[in-house]
């Protein structure tokens, strides 16, 4: 599990701390358990804020673009003139409701899915890397993980719809549960491109590979990544059930699709799972193709190296470099994602919905032999420019090469703080 | 402990699960046990470290077969709740036939020598969890080179944790450096496992070109059949 991590982790730090303060012997059992359950409580309630801190931004924003879009202002009363409190607002209200179950369904099912949906969406988070090295799950797979987990929350629905005991819910799942197991072959082969690329599952691996300039991220690798970018961001739309792919809740036929009978809490969690898958597919799209947490312009590594050194007298193996950029990293990120989701909730309110087979028709007969083509051409790319130029890329440094330089800089830093912690 | 506790939690879901599938008798609430207790599984193999196959257990048999379960399910029930109702000559028969299985699992499982095997793993730190053992263990990486042998143990220990994908898909390839460099050649070359996985890709298309063709609409029939009555 731990594949790459800090140079001192939080749970170190409250043990060596409390040892400090406490005169307990900082290898006792009891005191590292004590620091293992507060340090696993800090970043689960991290995670946690930030699953469910993005949606309530996400609903806002949703709102407002869409009154700007249609010519209206949007939401202006709640908390200013912005309406910034507006989803907290609608919060307070769903939580008020009645939980209703109808007498058609099959209530342990009808209760149990909502959660089933949250969970998967919320199991996503664990393995997406906010910055280096920040990451609750530094799994070696880790983007196979993610593609997995993600797929999980297809089944919440499913069954939410199935044990409605209603045939616009039931009409809603169906749905829904032909566009995800299609939709999904096209999504995995276009994540696979930069996978390829890097070489590796590790998303870690994959964000330090596109340090430096913008021109090193995978978009910019070839021609064909470029094309798959966009092919894995309709893609990856269609994956969220956002228009114009949101037949499963399509309100003009369906009333409200799988969701028609639920209410309160169970329906906005719902939602909660819904903006924060947005934000999980917009991160991994932003970490494969778009550089992760770098911001291209090397204003990153400005920040590291202006803060380099100064910190480490404070707390032991600590660097105020390092960590301001992780900071700036993780803003890069988030603001990354956030404007890919943007784009989704514009392309939402400007695209009609398609009709369930051209649903399909887009997804069988164009985007996966698109993505097939991407792949094959991906793959042979590099063999080409070997045979014509000999050099795998047009200019700079071979992936490899730029990969092992930084990893052997990083484990120059790695040893030097182990020596200075010594 | 903390590791203890968490198995713990999962083999009870992992078995409650399982007994819940049989014990229910509409379909869609066996799904839905069906679900807890192979992501219990996947939960299994994480704590076991052995993370491509906790979430090929995801991706496959929980996102996969479930998925495609509940789906034919709805589109083939007539009735609004599709059940199943064993009689009860069926409920002795698959009573025996697994009691049977668990006798034969549970005899293997006794006649092995689990002392003897456990000497072959590499040696595991006391709590990988704990980020202490994982620095030690690089720290050490430079007493590697001066032949410190139990730093080598242990780092190959650490090295081993969920780190399989770079393994697993070398030895797809027929590739087996982890056995090859460590025996030194002396039992001959290990054979990885291209053939068996070269077989199972041709065996999934043949399923996937069976499967087109027997959902394919067949519309050229009709047709021909209408120029022929023309």
């Amino acid at each position: 599990m731990h594949g790459l991590f800090a140079a001192l982790t939080l749970e170190d730090f409250i043990a060596r701390t409390i040892s400090s303060l406490t005169k307990i012997p900082a290898d006792s059992d009891t005191l590292l358990l004590t620091a293992f359950l507060a340090a696993a409580f800090t970043h689960a309630g991290l995670l946690l804020g930030l699953f469910g801190g993005l949606p309530v931004f996400y609903i806002w924003l949703e709102r407002k673009v869409a009154g700007r879009i249609q010519d209206r202002l949007g939401p202006t009363r709640v908390g200013g003139g912005f309406g910034w409190l507006q989803t907290i607002a609608d919060g307070i209200k769903l939580i008020q409701k009645e939980d209703l179950v109808p007498k058609e369904a099959d209530a342990l099912v009808f209760r149990m899915a909502p959660y089933l949906a949250t969970i998967a969406s919320f199991a996503a988070f664990m393995v997406l890397p906010i910055s280096d090295g920040w990451i609750a799950v530094a799994a070696e797979c880790g983007a196979f993980l993610i593609l997995a987990l993600m797929s999980l929350e297809v089944l919440g629905i499913i069954l939410a719809g199935y044990s409605s005991g209603s045939k616009w819910a039931l009409f809603g799942a169906m749905r829904e549960a032909a566009q995800m197991v299609s939709y999904e072959i096209p999504m995995a082969i276009c994540a696979l491109i930069p996978l390829m690329i890097a070489g590796s599952l590790n998303f870690q691996v994959i964000g330090r590979m596109q340090s430096g300039g913008f021109w090193n991220w995978f978009i910019l690798h070839d021609p064909f990544t470029f094309l798959a970018f966009f092919c894995y961001f309709t893609t990856a739309t269609a994956s969220v059930k956002r228009a114009p792919f949101d037949l499963a809740e399509a309100e003009s036929e369906l009333v409200a699709g799988f969701h028609t009978e639920y209410s309160g809490f169970r329906w906005s969690i719902f939602f909660l799972a819904e903006y924060s898958s947005m934000f999980a597919v917009s991160a991994v799209a932003a970490i494969l193709f778009l550089g992760g947490w770098h911001d291209g312009l090397g204003i990153d590594s400005v920040l590291d190296s202006m803060f380099r050194g100064t910190g480490t007298g404070i707390i032991e193996g600590f660097s105020l470099g390092s960590y301001v950029a992780n900071v700036f990293g993780a803003v890069v990120l988030i603001t990354k994602a956030c404007l890919l989701v943007f784009v989704q909730i514009w392309v939402r309110w400007t695209l009609p919905r398609l009709r369930i087979d051209q649903v399909m028709t887009t997804c069988l007969k164009y985007l996966v032999p698109i993505s097939c083509f991407l792949f094959l051409a991906a793959v042979l790319w590099p063999l080409t420019l070997v045979t014509m130029f000999s050099r795998p890329v047009i200019a700079g440094p071979a992936l490899g090469e730029r990969a092992l330089s930084h990893q052997t800089t990083t484990s120059i830093d790695a040893s030097e703080r182990l020596g200075a912690a010594r | 402990m903390i590791e203890q506790l968490l198995f713990y939690t999962f083999a009870i879901l992992t078995c409650g699960g399982a007994v819940a599938v049989v014990a229910t008798q509409n379909v869609v609430r066996m799904a839905f046990w069906l679900v807890v207790s192979l992501g219990s599984v996947a939960a299994l193999f994480f704590l076991l470290h052995a993370d491509f196959l906790g979430a090929a257990q995801l991706l496959i048999y929980v996102g996969g077969t479930v998925v495609l379960l509940v789906f034919g399910v709805m589109l083939t029930a007539s009735g609004p709740y599709t059940t199943i109702k064993t009689s009860p000559a069926e409920g002795i028969i698959g009573g025996a036939v697994g009691l049977m299985l668990l006798m034969v699992l549970v005899s293997s499982i006794g006649s092995v020598d689990w002392g003897a095997i456990s000497g072959r793993l590499p040696a595991s730190p006391e709590s990988p969890f704990t980020a202490d053992s994982i620095r030690e263990a690089h720290a050490e990486e430079s007493l590697v080179n001066a032949g410190s042998t139990k730093a080598k143990t242990d780092l190959a220990a650490v090295q081993q944790q969920g780190r399989t994908v770079r393994q697993l898909g070398l030895s797809f390839l027929g590739l087996r450096p982890d056995r090859n460099l460590k025996e030194g050649g002396a039992n001959g070359l290990a054979p990885g496992y291209f053939l068996p996985f070269e077989i199972v890709s041709v065996h999934l298309l043949v399923v996937l070109i069976g499967a087109a063709y027997l959902a394919r609409a067949k519309r050229r029939a009709v047709s021909e059949d209408r120029v022929s009555l023309d």
